[in-house]
């Protein structure tokens, strides 16, 4: 076995786990202020829940791209350039999100404010359902040729399995969010998003389960098998638990579904990084896709240093927020006028 | 269409779009932590006005950076897939721990900043700012580090065809880096420095234009209060006089470092790039003259148009050696030089495409090279010129009542962002035809031309619609946020700080309020324990 690029699949799997458990709940609170608020205030609501962490949760994904980068070149490279349509539009929704969420309170007019929550909504929508698709064709795989380049036009990516890895992350981030927002709000919210988290987390998980139910069926191992048990038992715990009246274990249980849930998908492609549609001779690999041992060695040490400082920050900024906001936190919009005597 | 040429495009486009941003977050960033430590060590209110309104634009310009950070770290993957194969092992390692030992802490302490101002206490909340603004500060060496190491490629092997890093610590502490990293943040500290100028500038005038400030006989600054203006009262003066002193010392002073930095990165270039070092003088033959002013034809293929109307003789070997008299080596002999080394014709591989056996066109863009080194010394020796006008003129305490020298200082924000621009499009252009650059002194065969870097999978059609569908969004965003920064501009410190728009005039209280929602704020209601103390 490759200890070092062994090392560097388990590291981009944690960088991939945490964007999801993160930004997750991030894009799903950006849909729910389009579907489940009602009211300038309360969009305002939401969006403040997330408003001091999206950015630092928004660097997961980041650091999967580098990480991928630096640690398996040729996978970032055919990975990367086999969707560079889907990511165009990943990418042009992720910006349109960020820039919404800065500016939609930076002029005090109702029509500017609802444009901006649409490109919120709709931005966190399709990144979502981009990633989603992306990280479904890396374990699905692509039609690629023996240099990795995709073969068969712009479109070949679109396939079932990324569309159902789109709805897989855009229904758990629905989910997700409702148990977040149950738990970082008060009063009439709080009770609105718990129900939600009650009644639709079990539909809005389907296609999350067919996809890893899939990739079980076609790569499982009893090890994979068993993280699959720990996810639908960490689902089941979270809406029983919010039944139940807790918050918190809601929100916990749906952490241990996604963690073990993407656990579970990397166990069972390992060592495949992405497969070749065309010939599994051609599929990237741990092995013949990474850096060489100098380089992980190298990165091995940074990460050894980084993660667990971004851990604690990323920690403390969460225990720092940690208090539950309601509508009458919120404060009145400020109208910026210019300071000129007329 | 080729796609190589569209690639190129909207590499050039969106890197020079996110290098508008970048600047003005790695200059203002340490000016606005500079601003908060004042007001902390000191309680004086006015310096907490300029940390609220500068941090305001900082935040306002910062969000751009992040958004089209993403395009340029996905983008080597998408658009250049044989780049990334190539380079990957040693390329790729910088970039990772820009995102793991830089980025993580930018932006996570600057949500702490932004939503702390009253649920930290004041030390902590000060600390959050300065690890949100080191992050911006070594996030820019590592992106430096790489981009050095594709103008000068060190600590590498190459094995099986591919380079391959052996020593971390060489591409860490390549000279090209460090030089190129100095150059960058003094870059950013005019960019910082013209800006804080510029705006300051404005605001002193409004308060001439409408009567709040006079001049007595000796020309000295009267200052006045308006109080049905919000925020207009006497600290406001201040705070701009303030501000503009500032920002022309941070201009002089980024400036300076620009012309010291910028001399040492050019001998390196002599050394590591001649080629496009030559482009840059449009020095045809060999010799030690630097030119002034050259006509004709700087595009034509073999140099011989060209007439130099004005040169400065043994300046050019002054700038690459510190002497009069070293011949510097022309285009004309570079080339046959460059033949020798790296061959007259492209390889027949499979990986350039139906560029395969074209010959190699080794001199870059003449026009770009010769003008883009132009510009950028013109606009940067222009803004540090106009800063130290800008003292002299503002020596009594305000600034002249002339409009038209109010929109001067105002478009001379512009000037530091085109220095920067123009810099970067000369040192990347001047490259070509490599995407990685050959060292002279390094591993033969660690070199890449462009022609071979762009994804092979990829087709025209795909990179016209990323190449159309970024430039109009960047071009719409670009409006959005200089309207938005037009609009907080305008409304001065009141902008930033509600409370002395609601609060009906001065705060003074030298202990400041925290945001929003303190209990000051009037309309709102009852803001219990301050659990929200900044909201979207």
């Amino acid at each position: 076995m490759d200890v070092l690029p062994t090392l560097w699949f388990v590291v981009i799997a944690v960088l991939w786990t945490g964007y999801l458990l993160l930004e997750g709940f991030d894009l799903g609170v950006g849909m729910h202020m389009l579907v489940s608020a009602r009211g300038d205030k309360e969009r305002r609501l939401m969006l403040n829940t997330i408003g001091p962490v999206w950015d630092g949760n928004e660097v997961w994904l980041l650091t999967a791209g580098g990480a991928t980068f630096a640690a398996f070149p040729l996978w970032y490279a055919s990975l990367f350039s086999g969707l560079y349509i889907p990511l165009v539009i990943v990418l042009v929704a992720l910006i349109f999100r960020a820039v919404a969420i800065e500016y939609r309170g930076k002029h005090h007019s109702l029509r500017w404010g609802r444009a901006w929550d649409v490109a919120l909504g709709l931005g966190s929508f399709v990144a979502a359902f981009g990633v989603g698709a992306m990280l479904a064709i890396t374990t699905t795989g692509l039609p690629i040729d023996a240099n990795g380049d995709r073969v068969g036009g712009a479109f070949t990516w679109l396939s079932w399995q990324a569309v159902v890895g789109g709805l897989a992350v855009v229904g758990f981030c629905l989910a997700h969010a409702a148990a977040f927002l149950g738990l970082k709000t008060e009063g009439e919210m709080s009770t609105r998003m718990r129900r939600f988290f009650r009644r639709a987390t079990v539909p809005l998980l389907i296609p999350i389960v067919v996809w890893v139910v899939a990739v079980q069926l076609a790569d499982g191992n009893p090890f994979s098998w068993g993280l699959v048990v720990v996810a639908a038992a960490g689902a089941l715990v979270g809406v029983l638990g919010s039944r139940r009246g807790s918050d918190g274990i809601g929100f916990l249980g749906m952490a241990i579904f996604l963690v073990a849930g993407v656990a579970a998908i990397f166990t069972a492609v390992y060592p495949v990084v992405l497969p070749s549609s065309l010939d599994p001779a051609d599929s990237l690999t741990v092995a013949n896709a990474s850096s060489g041992d100098y380089t992980l060695g190298v990165m091995t040490v940074v990460a050894a240093f980084g993660v667990p400082l971004v851990l604690a920050s990323q920690g403390w900024t969460y225990w720092v927020f940690r208090r539950r906001l309601a509508v009458h936190h919120i404060p009145d919009a400020h109208p910026v006028v210019a300071a000129v005597r007329r | 269409m080729d796609p190589l040429d569209i690639a190129r495009w909207q590499f050039g486009i969106t890197t020079v779009y996110h290098f508008l941003m970048v600047p003005m977050t790695l200059g203002l960033g340490p000016v606005v932590a500079i601003m908060q430590t004042k007001w902390v060590r000191t309680g004086d209110v006015r310096w907490l006005r300029m940390t609220k309104f500068w941090g305001k634009i900082y935040l306002i310009n910062f969000i751009m950076g992040v958004a089209t950070g993403i395009v340029q770290e996905f983008q080597f993957g998408m658009a250049w897939s044989e780049y990334s194969r190539f380079v990957g092992d040693v390329f790729g390692a910088p970039l990772a721990m820009e995102a793991l030992l830089a980025f993580f802490f930018e932006s996570t302490f600057l949500g702490l900043w932004i939503f702390g101002w009253s649920r930290l206490p004041k030390r902590i909340h000060l600390a959050t700012l300065w690890i949100a603004v080191a992050g911006s500060i070594v996030s820019a060496y590592f992106i430096i580090v790489a981009n050095s190491w594709m103008q000068h490629p060190v600590g590498v092997e190459l094995i099986d065809g591919r380079p391959v890093m052996t020593d971390v610590w060489a591409v860490l502490t390549n000279n090209t880096a460090l030089a190129a990293y100095s150059h960058a943040l003094c870059g950013a500290a005019g960019v910082a420095g013209g800006l804080l100028l510029g705006i300051s500038w404005y605001h002193l005038w409004r308060r001439r234009q409408d009567g709040i400030d006079t001049v007595d006989a000796r020309g000295r600054v009267v200052v006045g209060e308006a109080r049905e203006l919000p925020g207009r009262d006497h600290a406001d003066h201040s705070v701009w006089i303030r501000s503009l002193r500032i920002g022309a010392a941070v201009a002089i002073i980024g400036f300076g470092g620009v012309a010291i930095t910028g001399d040492i990165q050019g001998k390196l270039m002599f050394e590591q790039q001649p080629m496009k070092m030559a482009a840059a003088e449009a020095a045809c033959e060999n010799g030690t003259s630097f030119s002034v002013l050259t006509i004709g034809d700087l595009g034509a293929k073999d140099c011989d148009e060209l007439t130099n109307l004005i040169e400065i003789p043994g300046l050019l070997s002054f700038l690459a050696h510190g002497d009069f008299d070293t011949q510097i080596t022309g285009v004309n002999s570079l080339i046959s030089e460059y033949q020798q080394k790296y061959g007259t014709h492209l390889p027949d591989k499979a990986i350039y495409g139906e560029r395969a056996g074209e010959a190699i066109e080794y001199v870059p863009l003449m026009p770009v090279t010769y003008w883009g080194f132009r510009i950028m010394i013109g606009f940067g020796g222009l803004a540090a010129f106009a800063a130290v006008v800008a003292l002299w003129l503002t020596r009594k305490g305000t600034v002249p009542r002339s409009k038209w020298i109010m929109r001067l200082a105002v478009l001379g924000i512009l000037a530091p962002f085109g220095a920067n621009a123009a810099g970067w499009v000369f040192t990347e252009m001047g490259r070509q035809p490599f995407v990685v650059a050959p060292n002279p002194d390094g591993v033969d065969g660690v070199f890449m031309f462009t022609a071979a870097a762009v994804s092979p999978g990829v087709s025209a059609g795909e990179l016209l619609f990323s190449v159309i569908t970024l430039t109009a969004l960047y071009a719409v965003l670009l409006v959005v946020e200089v309207s938005i920064l037009v609009r907080y501009i305008r409304g001065g410190v009141a902008s930033a700080m509600p409370e002395l728009a609601h609060a009906g005039g001065a705060d003074d209280d030298g202990d400041g309020p925290d945001g929003p929602d303190d209990g000051a704020h009037p309309r709102t209601a009852k803001q219990d324990d301050g659990v929200l103390s900044f909201a979207y």
